[in-house]
């Protein structure tokens, strides 16, 4: 088949909603696309271990330091799932992780921002993963079958992270002068930076064309973002938390919440790396991965050996 | 001493075992040379502070005093801190953790192979849950020492100062203080001298498998069973108990 015979062939299975499976033929775009967006969503998931784990070692209670050690070793393993997704399309860990180190593939802009104190750990999961399940409910049924599998299962924990999130939130709030401060400051400063991880507003949105063709993404970052702020908000009002918007209010014609404009300047600033953990990230994960070369030498050694006298 | 002062102090040995080597392996979170390592020595971390928690719990309940597993966890000062040494040495690199962890693991598999039997009803149901888990930690443990041992040279090289650096410390495991001997006479604790020469037995094997040299030295440290612990304890305590003691009258 030429390229135009295959590439209609696959747009009829789109459009009749089937998955495109590993061994079926893809435009090589279509491949592309989907290695870069999987690709950043592992990473996404293995730099954001570092935010979280920066406060393990200081988690106050024994369950709540198990809980959030249980909740990094997810974020591990949708790691792993999702790196394997990748490798269906022809590129190895390896050379995904060479193009994280290189600056070629990105991760999530919101991992590039600090946590400074025990709420965050509530806000992360609360927002950060809140925003991150809407966006993968809709990606459950992305046109790629392992990407569309893999999202199923990580769904499923997610949105016990939120919950466990929230409640570090709602108990805070609950308790002493502090603690209600230290919620709010985290609340402060992790709602934008949630918005913008739905990306630009739908008219500034350079990926989509082919994206929506191609059905590897559902709905717009617009139609997704206000989803999250409707639920949010209101989960922000139960437990008595504010939201740091002046302009934030309840639309009753359109039945949403209008929120005051995004810093796109920022949003710019920190994808093109200038943000306050850019370089932390980066450095943090070059240095153990270099740190575990070793390691894996070894391994790979020791199974050459056992190989060779099998 | 009475029993229940014995079993409390027993108690908060074995817990304190575990709250501090999960500390431990809890530093390695997103620090792993690969990502499968970083979630294997997460979730050994985990398996330990469950236990951590079951002690501690059930160490509050014999002393009868109220307190919690997080207040026994969180508020003591050092010196009421009864882990051995062994587990509050740093991390240090992954030969030093994989070292730490298959000298660990042999004696808490003797150790609580021991205690699933013991009179204590309650110890032995926790000792029943920990042995599964202790079961994996060491296997693990030693399938690294194979990986490690017989993979680089450099690797054998790490592996072998790893083991040297930390054997030292590997024969408080085996001491016996009062609160121990009387739990021995009440069948409920288990004779530790008992499990030195099995406990070397099984090293021995899985170290010669894996190319490693015992090594010769014969000084132990120790201290951990009246409360007097290395440099690093301070430190570690610092960052474990620093939103409890700084923020006293919250609830997390």
């Amino acid at each position: 088949m030429d390229a135009i015979a295959i590439e209609n062939a696959f747009q009829e299975k789109i459009d009749k909603d089937l998955n495109i499976e590993p061994k079926d033929q893809m435009p090589e775009k279509y491949r592309l696309h989907l290695i870069r967006q999987i690709s950043q969503h592992a990473h996404s998931e293995v730099i954001g271990m570092q935010p979280e784990g920066n406060w393990i070692t200081r988690a106050p209670s024994l369950r709540s330091k198990q809980i959030l050690l249980a909740k990094i070793q997810d974020e591990g393993g949708h790691g792993l799932y999702l790196y394997s997704a990748a490798e269906t399309l022809g590129i190895s860990r390896e050379e995904m992780i060479e193009q994280l180190h290189s600056g070629k593939a990105k991760y999530s802009n919101i991992f590039n921002y600090p946590s400074l104190n025990w709420a965050d750990i509530g806000a992360i999961g609360w927002l950060v993963d809140g925003a991150a399940i809407v966006n993968q409910v809709s990606l459950q049924r992305t046109s790629y079958g392992p990407y569309a599998r893999a999202m199923v299962r990580i769904c499923k924990e997610e949105s016990f992270h939120q919950r466990q999130g929230y409640e570090i939130m709602a108990n805070m709030m609950k308790g002493t002068n502090e603690q209600k401060a230290m919620a709010q400051d985290a609340m402060n400063r992790w709602w934008w930076p949630s918005l913008m991880m739905f990306g630009p507003h739908d008219s500034d949105s350079p990926n989509s064309g082919n994206a929506f063709k191609w059905k590897i993404k559902r709905q717009s970052n617009d139609v997704l973002r206000q989803r999250f702020i409707d639920k949010t908000v209101q989960q922000a009002e139960v437990i008595g938390l504010s939201i740091p918007d002046k302009d934030l209010k309840w639309n009753e014609e359109k039945q949403c919440y209008d929120h005051g404009e995004i810093n796109w300047e920022e949003f710019n600033q920190v994808i093109n790396g200038n943000g306050p953990c850019n370089k932390q990230r980066m450095a943090h994960h070059i240095k153990y991965h270099n740190e575990g070369a070793w390691v894996r030498e070894a391994a790979a050694a020791y199974q050459k050996h056992i190989n060779e006298l099998n | 001493m009475t029993k229940q002062e014995a079993l409390y102090q027993y108690l908060l040995q074995l817990g304190d075992n575990a709250l501090i080597q999960s500390h431990r392996l809890s530093e390695w979170c997103s620090k792993g040379p690969i990502l499968e390592e970083d979630l294997a020595l997460t979730n050994i971390a985990l398996d330990y502070i469950g236990r951590a928690q079951n002690l501690l719990h059930y160490a509050g309940e014999v002393e009868g005093k109220g307190q919690s597993a997080d207040q026994l966890a969180y508020r003591r000062p050092e010196h009421q801190y009864y882990n051995n040494l062994i587990a509050e040495m740093p991390k240090g690199d992954f030969a030093f953790t994989i070292a730490k962890q298959l000298l660990i693991s042999t004696y808490e598999l003797l150790l609580y192979t021991e205690l699933c039997h013991s009179k204590d009803e309650t110890l032995a149901g926790i000792a029943g849950k920990a042995i599964k888990e202790v079961r994996y930690h060491w296997t693990h443990s030693r399938d690294w020492c194979y990986r490690l041992g017989k993979g680089t040279v450099l690797s054998n090289e790490l592996l072998q100062q790893a083991v040297n650096d930390l054997w030292m410390y590997t024969g408080e495991q085996f001491e016996m203080g009062a609160e121990e001997e009387l739990m021995l006479k009440e069948v409920i604790g288990c004779d530790n001298k008992a499990l030195q020469n099995k406990w070397l037995e099984m090293v021995e094997t899985v170290l010669s498998d894996s190319n490693i040299k015992i090594p010769t030295a014969t000084y132990n440290q120790s201290g951990g069973r009246k409360g007097i612990h290395t440099e690093n304890m301070g430190h570690i305590l610092s960052e474990m108990q620093y939103l409890q003691r700084a923020y006293p009258e919250a609830i997390w």
